[in-house]
C-alpha cells in the first residue's frame, strides 16, 4: 500500500484538466459549424475542416488526452477508494465553470444531484477495493 | 439555456458507447502483462475508437444544453460498467456496489429535475 499524496495530487490535477476540457469543447461546440447534407459528401469535407480548425475544440481534447494519460498513472500508484471520490470533484468544477462562462443557473435539485453522485461515486470506490480503471 | 431532452438523451447514447469503450480497453490492458507489444491491439484500438465515437453525441448535446446538466450525466456509465464488468469480466455485484449505483441514480434523476 502506498502511502504517497501524489497520485491525489495527480488526480486532483485531473478533474482540473478535466473540467477545463469541458469548458473549451462546449465553448468550441458553440462555434458555427457548417451543415452535413448526406446526399452531398464535399459538404463533411466542409464539417471536417471547419472542426480541424476549431481552436477550443482541439485545445480542449488535448486536455483531455491529458487527463486520461494522467489518471491512468495515478490510479496505478494510489487507491481507487480515495482516487475515485477526488476525481468525482470535476462535477463541481464543472458546475462552477459553467455558471461563470455560460451563464448557467444553480438551483436545489442540481446541487443535491451532483452531490449524491459525488456520495455514489464514493461509495462505489469503497465497494471496488480492486483498482479498476473506470472511464 | 434550458437543456432539452434530446440533448440528455444524446449524453445517455454517449455513456452507453463509452461503458463499452471501457470494456476493450480493460480487455487490451489485460493483454499488456505479457509484453508492451500488445500496445498496438486490435481490442485497444476498438476501445479508443469507441471512446472518440462516445464524444460525437456528447458534442452535439453540449451545443444545445447546459454543461452544469450534461456533464453529471455522464455518470450513467459507471451503472452501465457495474453490469458489464459482471458479463465480461465475472466481477462480482455486492450489495455495496448496488447501493453505490442506486445512489448515483438518484443523483441522476434529481440533476435531470433540475434541468427545468
Amino acid at each position: 500500500m502506498h502511502h504517497s499524496k501524489k497520485p491525489i495530487y495527480m488526480v486532483i490535477c485531473c478533474t482540473l484538466f478535466a473540467s477545463i476540457a469541458q469548458i473549451l469543447l462546449k465553448i468550441g461546440m458553440l462555434n458555427p459549424l457548417p451543415a452535413v447534407d448526406a446526399a452531398h459528401l464535399s459538404t463533411l469535407g466542409d464539417l471536417i475542416f471547419a472542426l480541424s480548425r476549431n481552436l477550443p475544440l482541439i485545445v480542449g481534447f488535448a486536455f483531455h488526452g491529458c487527463n486520461a494519460l494522467l489518471l491512468i498513472l495515478a490510479l496505478k500508484d494510489g487507491e481507487l477508494s480515495i482516487l475515485w471520490p477526488i476525481y468525482a470533484l470535476s462535477y463541481v468544477w464543472v458546475a462552477l465553470l459553467s455558471m461563470h462562462f455560460f451563464g448557467d443557473r444553480m438551483n436545489v435539485w442540481k446541487g443535491a444531484g451532483i452531490a449524491l453522485i459525488i456520495v455514489g461515486v464514493s461509495l462505489l470506490g469503497r465497494a471496488s477495493k480492486r483498482v479498476e480503471v473506470l472511464p | 439555456m434550458k437543456t432539452p431532452i434530446s440533448s440528455m438523451l444524446l449524453v445517455i447514447c454517449a455513456s452507453v458507447i463509452g461503458s463499452f469503450a471501457a470494456v476493450f480497453l480493460k480487455m487490451g490492458a489485460a493483454k499488456l502483462h505479457d509484453g508492451i507489444h500488445n500496445l498496438i491491439s486490435f481490442k485497444l484500438a476498438l476501445g479508443c475508437g469507441l471512446f472518440l465515437a462516445s464524444s460525437i453525441p456528447f458534442l452535439i448535446a453540449i451545443k444545445h444544453g447546459e454543461l452544469s446538466v450534461l456533464y453529471p450525466m455522464v455518470s450513467f456509465s459507471y451503472v452501465l460498467t457495474l453490469f458489464w464488468s459482471k458479463l465480461f469480466f465475472n466481477e462480482p455485484i455486492t450489495s455495496g456496489k448496488v447501493g453505490a449505483i442506486g445512489v448515483i441514480l438518484c443523483g441522476l434523476v434529481c440533476i435531470g429535475l433540475g434541468a427545468q
